[in-house]
Formats: structure tokens, sequence, C-alpha cells
């Protein structure tokens, strides 16, 4: 990917994540404030489509956005420049950003999706 | 010479707990979806999980990741506001009120979850 | 080190000595103190009243050229322009080449890549007519007039250059003067070739790599806004990106 483009997913990813960081951190604020048991948080997760879509989007904004940061951190803090130096930095955050979704992924089926079939739970 | 003096002025402030704050994130974030997945797919620790929300290291492990994204959120609000709109000058005031609102909302968050 | 004068205030004045392929030291010279002295008369001083090998670049002596710049207490300044009273700690002050630069010696610091960037980021004039045709009209007010002005008084001194973290990490970087320089022409209604101008400043070390540090602003001598000329080029490619240029 071009500067350019990893400058636009930057900071699309960026404006994706602003309302959901937000959300997620009056869900959090709710939960705790709401004196909410882990059971009840899961109970209103699970099963539902509508959080498995608010969390799945967000483990692939975070992913990508952790990825492309960490790139210029590299480049500058590293020292991870020119030829070798730079395949080698961005072969290593491709490979963090996709095991960074992976678990992330996994996460939000487990909050989300992992029981459906079993409870049959609905929104 | 390091240039060391030529950093203290706000905005390079802003950049590096911007910077901090998301390397932070990405280096908890991994540990975080792990324990989640790990702790929720095995019905039988969810009762471990229940009991490990109350240890005073989780919490603030986790008050420390809300930290964290509060922070990186204003940074980077802030950030974007500055490039992607035509500012033409008190960018440090964008600055300070990121500091300040972050502040808040660890604060609000640290005395809610105790 | 040098004579002490009773009766008389003197600064202490550290310069870093030295040239590429021998250790780099530095010297401390007692300076008579004056009600008025620029960072420059001090450095003079040392060369002409105590060691006249003391290498160190000035031309104007009035902020106008931009050949004196150096580091001052840590920090880029025209020495020229730059009071003694204004920087020096209890009588001390530190001066070194400019940070982010190849040394040549002493206090001069080979300014060719800086230049060479300037290059780079096609900073430039594409003519959009020959000699034969009249003066394209330019309205002052525009918009992108006025954007062009805003960075058109730079004089290459490079005090931005050398205050830019993002540069000290990443010497591929074009680097706050190229840039704004960049966006000033990108502006300019008589340069025909803006793509050329936004292609020049996107790719590898282009304007995307700031990170709106915001150094280089807070140090220009001139009070320019490199910062937010960068700023002005990140939306330019966006929109181009975008397809809405």
């Amino acid at each position: 990917m071009s500067a350019l483009q990893l400058f636009i997913v930057q900071r699309l990813t960026a404006l994706i994540m602003a309302p959901l960081v937000l959300a997620h951190l009056a869900v959090m604020a709710y939960a705790i404030h709401g004196g909410l048991s882990v059971a009840e948080i899961l109970g209103r997760t699970q099963g539902s489509w509508l959080w498995f879509g608010f969390y799945g989007l967000f483990v692939v904004a975070a992913s990508s956005h952790a990825a492309i940061g960490l790139r210029a951190v590299l480049t500058e803090w590293v020292g991870f420049r020119g030829r070798l130096g730079g395949r080698l930095r961005d072969l290593g955050c491709a490979v963090f950003g996709l095991a960074l979704f992976g678990l992330g992924a996994r996460a939000v089926w487990a909050v989300t999706l992992a029981n459906t079939a079993t409870a049959g739970v609905g929104l | 010479m390091s240039g060391r003096l030529a950093r203290s002025h706000p905005l390079w402030f802003a950049h590096i707990l911007h910077r901090a704050s998301g390397l932070g994130l990405a280096l908890f974030l991994p540990l975080h979806f792990w324990v989640l997945a790990r702790l929720l797919t095995d019905t039988k620790q969810v009762d471990g999980f229940l009991k490990l929300t109350d240890i005073w290291a989780f919490k603030f492990a986790e008050f420390g990741l809300v930290f964290l994204l509060a922070v990186h959120l204003f940074g980077g609000l802030r950030l974007m506001a500055l490039e992607l709109l035509p500012w033409s000058s008190p960018q440090k005031t964008w600055a300070a009120a990121a500091l300040v609102g972050s502040g808040l909302v660890a604060i609000v968050f640290l005395v809610r979850a105790l | 080190m040098e004579r002490q004068v009773p009766g008389k205030e003197f600064l202490s004045v550290t310069v870093q000595r030295g040239q590429p392929g021998e250790a780099v030291r530095m010297q401390t010279f007692q300076v008579p103190a004056q009600d008025n002295q620029s960072v420059l008369d001090v450095v003079s001083w040392i060369q002409q009243n105590a060691n006249p090998s003391l290498t160190y670049r000035f031309a104007c002596r009035v902020g106008m050229c931009g050949s004196c710049a150096m580091m001052v207490n840590d920090v880029p300044r025209w020495t020229c322009r730059t009071h003694v009273s204004k920087v020096a700690k209890a009588g001390v002050i530190a001066i070194a080449p400019l940070r982010n630069l190849p040394l040549i010696k002493d206090l001069v610091a080979d300014l060719d890549p800086f230049f060479d960037k300037w290059t780079d980021a096609e900073a430039h004039h594409h003519p959009t007519r020959d000699r034969d045709q009249p003066i394209a009209a330019v309205d002052p007010d525009s918009r992108e007039r006025r954007q062009a002005n805003a960075g058109i008084e730079c004089i290459n001194c490079a005090v931005c250059y050398a205050a830019c973290d993002t540069v000290a990490g990443n010497p591929d970087f074009l680097g706050p003067a190229a840039l704004q320089r960049a966006w000033t022409l990108y502006n300019d209604t008589k340069n025909a070739d803006k793509n050329a101008v936004l292609d020049a400043v996107t790719g590898q070390g282009g304007c995307h790599t700031c990170h709106s540090l915001g150094s280089c602003t807070n140090l220009c001598p001139n009070e320019l806004d490199p910062t937010a000329a960068i700023a002005g080029l990140k939306r330019a490619s966006a929109r181009r990106f975008f397809g809405r240029d």
C-alpha cells in the first residue's frame, strides 16, 4: 500500500472507531454504574447479530489501525527503513494486524454468537 | 545536540501521549481479547471470570485500558480536527482540551469502578 | 579558559568543535557580556578574539538570508536575531550546529539534504505561460492566494528542519520547509502542474509522514505555520484520492 492509502485507511478507521469507542465506553460505564454482572452483560450480547456487527467492525478497524500505527513507530523509533528494513517492518506489521484480528474475532465470537446454536437466544 | 528543549510545547506532548497510548493499546488489546475469548468459550470458566472481575489487579488493568482508549480517542480527534479541518491557529487549545477531556473521562471511570 | 578582566561580566559559552572523522568536542570560552548582543555576536567574538579557527556561517546579520541558524541551548534559532538575554541561563550558552543535518565543521551543518528535499518536493515553478504572453492576473484576495501568501516568506534557514522530531526519526521525511513550499506552489494559480506537486509529496517520506508535532510552527523565526501547510497537503491529497479535485 502507498503512503497515501495507509494515511486514508488510518483516518477512515479512526473515524469509524470514534463513535464505537464512545459507545463501548458508555456501555462499560452503564454496566459498572448499573451494577450489571458479567452474566447479565453476556445475556444481552450473546446471540445478538447487532453486537456481533458492532464489535466485529470494531475489531476489523482496530487491527488495521494498530498495524498502521505500529508501522510508523517501527520506522521512526526502531529504524526499520530502506529496502530490507522496510520489508521486514511491513511484513511484521501485517502479521501483527492479522494476529490481532484473529484474537479479536475469537473474542467477538465468544461474546456474541458462540452459544447461539445451542442456546438460541434472540436479540 | 538532541533538540530536547525544542520539544517543550503542548503539541509535542500531545503527540507523545497519543503515541504512548497507541502503543499501550496495541500491546494490551491482544491480552484483552485473549482473556475474553478464553474465559467465555469455556463455560466452566465463566464463574472464574466473574471472580476475576473482582480482583483488584484485573480492575486496574481494565481501568488502564479504558484510560488509554480515552486518551487515544481524544488525542486522535484532536489530530483529525487539526489536520482535516483548515484551522489557522490556536492548536494548543485543542491539545490542552484533549488532555483535560481524557483526564476527566478517566477520572469518572475510576470513581465509578471503585 | 580565556583571560578574566576584574569587574567585567562574562558569559560562559560552550561551542561544539570538530569535523567528520574526528571526535566532536565541546570547548568553553569566557566572552565579555554586553547589554545588547546577539548569539551571532558572541560566536563572532570567539572567532575574532579567542580562537580564529572556529568555523561558522553567516551573511546578512539581520534575519534575511537564513544562513546563521544553529542550535542554541538545544533549540534551533537564527543566531543573528537571538538576543543573548533571551537564551542565556545564568550566563551560560551552549552552541552547536543544526540538528538533523550532516556536520561540515564546528558550527557549520551541511544543508545539502535540506535543499535536495526542497527539489524532491517538486518545489519549483511549472509555468502556465511563456515570456511572450501577458502576465497572468492574480487576485490577491482569492483563497488560493491567501494560502500561498501564508508560507511565502520562508528563507530556507532550516530551523524547522532541525526542530522536527519526525525528520530525526525518519531521514526520508521531506521536512516542514520543503512541504510548505510545495503547498505554496500548489496554491499558486500561475503554477501549471498541481498534480506533479501533489505526486511528489504523497510518496514515501511525503506529507503523510508528518504527525503534526508542531515544533516547526513553534520555532519558525518568521512565524510561519508549516504544520498547517502540511495539513493542507494532506487534505488536498485526500480530496484527490476520493476524486473530489
